[in-house]
């Protein structure tokens, strides 16, 4: 029972501390890889420090909606980064759910989101809640498929048994299912958080946002708690892709010296996957909306040959 | 003991529906006798159910006036309890509501037929889910048929509600068609009407005979339960009926269809060919995606929970059609887990679409419209009702901690267990269905957005959105019932595995309740081998604390720093109405992205004065295609009309020539008969 608090504790806090880490980190990739300064790695805390200092204007047309909504977001996204095994192979909320309450709590999240983005009547917030919705939906039969794979293989849902299967065998990445599983789930993962080419995190451009629209209407310590759950999303999406792919490093428990190897491996990891994102993102250009549904396309039938391989290999 | 509080309660329906149609001059006594006695009936079915199921006995009933061929026989086993159940709870809230859903009709409308009929149709219900007699069960389901057929022409005034009526009814009767020949023929081989007699009985006919009886137990059951492609009448009949009888059609009655098929394919039939099993899951698959696919298409917001009751009744019969195929390759232990599945959704189903239809209602009493476009702004209007709809868009959504994801979850497992059954390619089937559940759960979500969003938040789009009153309080008590059970359903989940237990042991023989609970009771798992598990309990503390910890006295510090201002109107004079979102526009992008399917029209004319780019006045038109209406049932009326204009022929109207078609078909008869 200790043991368990001390795990879920220590998790917790490397969640709030290394999500906007992450985000730092790529963006200030990102300008270097642009020939730009950037803001340097550490200016997402600086902005969180200062959003949560900050007053809040409502909107007048709003309800209690627009209240709840980033506790709601915020709260799953973060009982979703204690289900997922990142330094210790066992997740230390694992006995709540598995890999499809994962999905759904995040889709919980994203429900409200879209709700609050039409609560205040502006139609940007319409908008953004629409195509949202959207895409995700798209993305959804994708991820299924390659997470049918993933547990297909390990012969569960719970993560903890996931990633205890990819432990024991640490080149199993490289078998054919695996590695179309990890294609699809890594364009789903461009998906659901926002980035390029689906989504810009950084525009603000009427047209083409999403995700910045539906949070437009948001100021203060309320915008600071999204832009926090939203980066803790990236942070527990891209660790439960390294996790269930690339288990090196991953730690039997939380306990002991252990646990700075699976915390430097985590980091070390983790740094690959944003330098990866980063290439994608900066040799890339946004797709118009509606050429979307063709990538998502494409990790949909990458999910299927995943599938068709753990038979034929 | 049960059998007593299941007859009372039949009898209190009895009597509710006479005394309702005799006071039927003095309409705020009918109301009141009327919904009373539903609601008084539907309380001791409930408990009476619930004591058969925990009891584990199966009382049987026979009335007294039988004859030699059939009996007025009716027998609660585990499977007719648990039915009886999902009636019972549903119908209690419902009549609640009904108090104060009828008042504002006193002195307009007949309540005494209204009170007649809805008593008719919960007591038809009943003996529908216990009639133990193929005779008895077919009376049963045309009583039930008939009574629904006038609760949906209540307000028949309109020539959209005659139309749904009509189109219900022939549905309705072609399906009881098919099954009437069903039942003839298990009855012939048995020699009996009795269910007890046909147990086991259909696998034991020749392939080619088993296998039509089934198609014709499918569709004639599917008829009622809105499997696609007879689905056409639920989406055209359910919105036009009083919101308290669409509650019921949508929860209820339309799982007689469900019950009829768990009753033919797990009591009649034993282990069946394997094509039967993936026949129905691929019928389920389809059903779930294109209702969920049309009812983003709508703004009428009860027939867009008509298309979700489409998508509902295929995700439970994914999880029959995955049991039947356990059963099939023996694996009788994953069998009763996607019959779990599928029965948990049944119940859950009733539970959150009576509360959206019940919702549905209130708005819909209180702008006087259907249509989403003309609402808005609800949640500061009507603040119970809307908390209600929302915690129903949540369950039907499949979001966690709610009942609705419960079940999903369950018929995810169930799916993924399928992939190791089998080695042929069949095993394909499974993960993909799993993948299309994702996508329907996934549309659900975005069409609830919406369905929320429009008429709950942002301002008002119309004069009665603007005016609109919260609902009298029956009619909250009625919707906050449900919103509790769909809570209760989510949370209790290990708690609630257990009703199935009887169940599961009737139809395949083993208990699978104490394999799926874990952890004392917090956590639930599939009960294969490893499985992954879920704690809905669990999940709803982590909120619970969370937010008594950290929000509330966090957002009561921030409270003080915020203002209230306007929101961003891109710099037009003030935000109003015309700015927002539709509904319509909402799911373009899915209209755009599926335009295969909808095969969209839309008519843009521009009236204008002195220069095209100064319009005068835009009418804008848009509708999609519906295809099965177009492509199946069009030409299957003409076919019937055309073969209808042939035969008027033999039909003179002379009644000689009528007397001579009856002396010749005596004839023939006579001819056949010797020949036997």
């Amino acid at each position: 029972m200790m043991e368990r608090l001390i795990e879920n504790s220590a998790q917790l806090i490397l969640l709030l501390v290394l999500a906007p880490l992450v985000t730092g980190v790529i963006r200030t990739l990102k300008a270097r890889l642009q020939t730009r300064r950037g803001p340097g790695i550490l200016q997402p805390y600086r902005d969180l420090g200062k959003l949560f200092r900050k007053g809040m204007v409502i909107p007048e047309t709003a309800s209690w909606i627009f209240a709840a909504t980033p506790w709601v977001v915020f709260f799953s996204t973060v009982l979703v980064g204690l289900m997922i095994p990142m330094v210790a192979a066992d997740a230390p909320l694992g006995l709540f759910g598995g890999v499809l309450a994962v999905i759904y709590l995040l889709g919980l999240g994203r429900f409200f989101l879209a709700l609050s983005g039409m609560d205040s009547g502006s139609s940007f917030g319409g908008l953004g809640s629409s195509r949202e919705m959207t895409i995700s939906a798209l993305a959804e039969p994708a991820m299924m498929l390659a997470i049918f794979t993933v547990a297909i293989g390990a012969g569960s849902t719970g993560l903890t048994d996931i990633a205890g299967a990819a432990i024991g065998q640490h080149w199993r990445f490289l078998a054919p299912a695996q590695m179309f599983a990890f294609a699809a789930l890594a364009l789903v993962l461009i998906a659901e958080t926002g980035r390029i080419p689906v989504d810009n995190p950084d525009t603000h451009l009427e047209l083409t946002m999403i995700h910045e629209a539906m949070i437009l209407e948001y100021s203060g310590p309320y915008l600071a708690l999204i832009e926090w759950a939203a980066s803790i999303k990236q942070l527990v999406l891209m660790t439960l892709l390294i996790n269930c792919f690339w288990p090196f490093g991953l730690q039997p428990t939380w306990f002991g010296f252990g646990a700075v190897e699976g915390i430097s491996w985590l980091m070390a990891k983790l740094l690959l996957l944003s330098c990866a994102i980063v290439l994608l993102e900066t040799v890339n250009a946004k797709m118009r909306l509606f050429r979307v549904p063709e990538l998502l396309a494409v990790a949909f039938t990458l999910g299927s040959l995943a599938l068709v391989s753990t038979f034929l290999f | 003991m049960t059998a007593e509080l299941f007859l009372s309660g039949i009898i209190v329906w009895l009597a509710g529906a006479m005394t309702s149609l005799v006071l039927w001059r003095r309409p705020p006594t009918a109301r009141r006798v009327g919904c009373g006695a539903a609601l008084g009936g539907s309380l001791l079915v409930l408990v009476g159910s619930a004591a058969a199921i925990f009891s584990g006995s199966s009382p049987e009933i026979s009335l007294p006036f039988g004859n030699p061929v059939f009996s007025w026989a009716i027998r609660m086993d585990p499977l007719s309890a648990f039915f009886n159940g999902t009636l019972a709870a549903l119908a209690a809230a419902v009549s609640l509501y009904s108090f104060g859903y009828l008042r504002p009709m006193e002195g307009r409308r007949n309540l005494g037929a209204f009170g007649f009929f809805f008593n008719l149709l919960l007591l038809s219900l009943a003996l529908v889910f216990s009639a133990s007699n193929a005779f008895f069960f077919l009376v049963a389901w045309e009583v039930m048929a008939l009574t629904a057929y006038c609760l949906i022409s209540f307000e028949h005034e309109k020539k959209e509600t005659r139309n749904a009526g009509v189109l219900f009814l022939i549905m309705s009767h072609a399906g009881t068609g098919l099954l009437l020949i069903a039942f003839l023929v298990l009855s012939s081989v048995s020699g009996s009407l009795d269910f007890t007699s046909f147990h086991l009985l259909a696998s034991r006919l020749p392939p080619l005979q088993q296998g039509t009886i089934f198609v014709l137990f499918l569709f004639g059951f599917g008829v009622k339960a809105g499997l696609v492609p007879v689905h056409i009448w639920l989406p055209k009949a359910h919105p036009v009926a009083p919101s308290n009888v669409s509650a019921l059609m949508s929860g209820i009655v339309i799982k007689t269809g469900i019950y009829g098929m768990a009753r033919v394919f797990f009591d009649f039939y034993g282990p069946i060919p394997l094509w039967m099993g993936t026949l129905l899951l691929g019928l389920g698959v389809a059903s779930a995606l294109l209702g969920v696919l049309y009812a983003l298409m709508e703004h009428d917001l009860k027939r867009l929970l008509a298309w979700h009751s489409i998508e509902n009744i295929g995700i439970i019969l994914m999880g029959f059609g995955a049991a039947l195929m356990f059963r099939s390759l023996g694996y009788a232990n994953l069998a009763a887990l996607a019959l779990i599945a599928a029965l948990y959704h049944t119940f859950n189903h009733a539970m959150f679409k009576g509360l959206l239809f019940l919702g549905a209602g209130s708005v819909v009493q209180a702008t006087h419209t259907r249509n989403m476009e003309r609402m808005g702004g609800l949640i500061r209007r009507m603040p119970v009702t809307a908390l209600c709809f929302l915690v129903g868009a949540v369950a039907i959504s499949g979001l966690p901690p709610l009942n609705g994801f419960v079940s999903e979850w369950l018929t995810y497992q169930a799916l993924l267990a399928g992939f190791g059954t089998t080695h042929s390619l069949t095993r394909l089937m499974f993960p993909i269905a799993g993948s299309l559940l994702a996508l329907t759960a996934a549309l659900a979500a975005a069409c609830f957005v919406k369905a929320f969003a429009i008429p709950f938040l942002a301002l008002p789009r119309s004069e009665e959105a603007a005016d609109a009153r919260e609902v009298s309080f029956p009619m909250r008590a009625g919707m906050a019932v449900l919103a509790l059970g769909c809570i209760a359903l989510g949370l209790g989940a290990t708690w609630f595995v257990r009703v199935f237990d009887p169940i599961t042991q009737q139809t395949l023989g083993v208990r699978a309740s104490s394999a799926l609970v874990m952890a004392r009771g917090w956590a639930l798992s599939p009960g294969t081998a490893h499985g992954g598990t879920i704690s809905t309990a669990g999940i709803a503390l982590f909120f619970l604390l969370a937010g008594a910890a950290f929000a509330l006295p966090l957002a009561m510090r921030w409270r003080r720093r915020s203002v209230r201002g306007p929101a961003w109107d891109c710099g037009l004079p003030g935000l109003t109405a015309d700015n927002e979102y539709t509904a319509t526009a909402f799911s373009k992008p899915l209209r755009m992205i599926f335009s295969a399917l909808y095969r969209p029209r839309r008519e843009i004319q521009a009236e204008y004065e002195v220069s095209p780019y100064y319009p005068s006045a835009i009418r804008f038109e848009s509708e999609i295609e519906p295809t099965f209406e177009k492509h199946l049932y069009d030409p299957l009326r003409q076919w019937i009309m055309a073969v209808a204009n042939r035969m008027k022929g033999i039909q003179a109207g002379s009644i000689n020539l009528y007397l001579a078609y009856i002396f010749l078909t005596l004839i023939l008869l006579l001819l056949f008969g010797v020949r036997q």
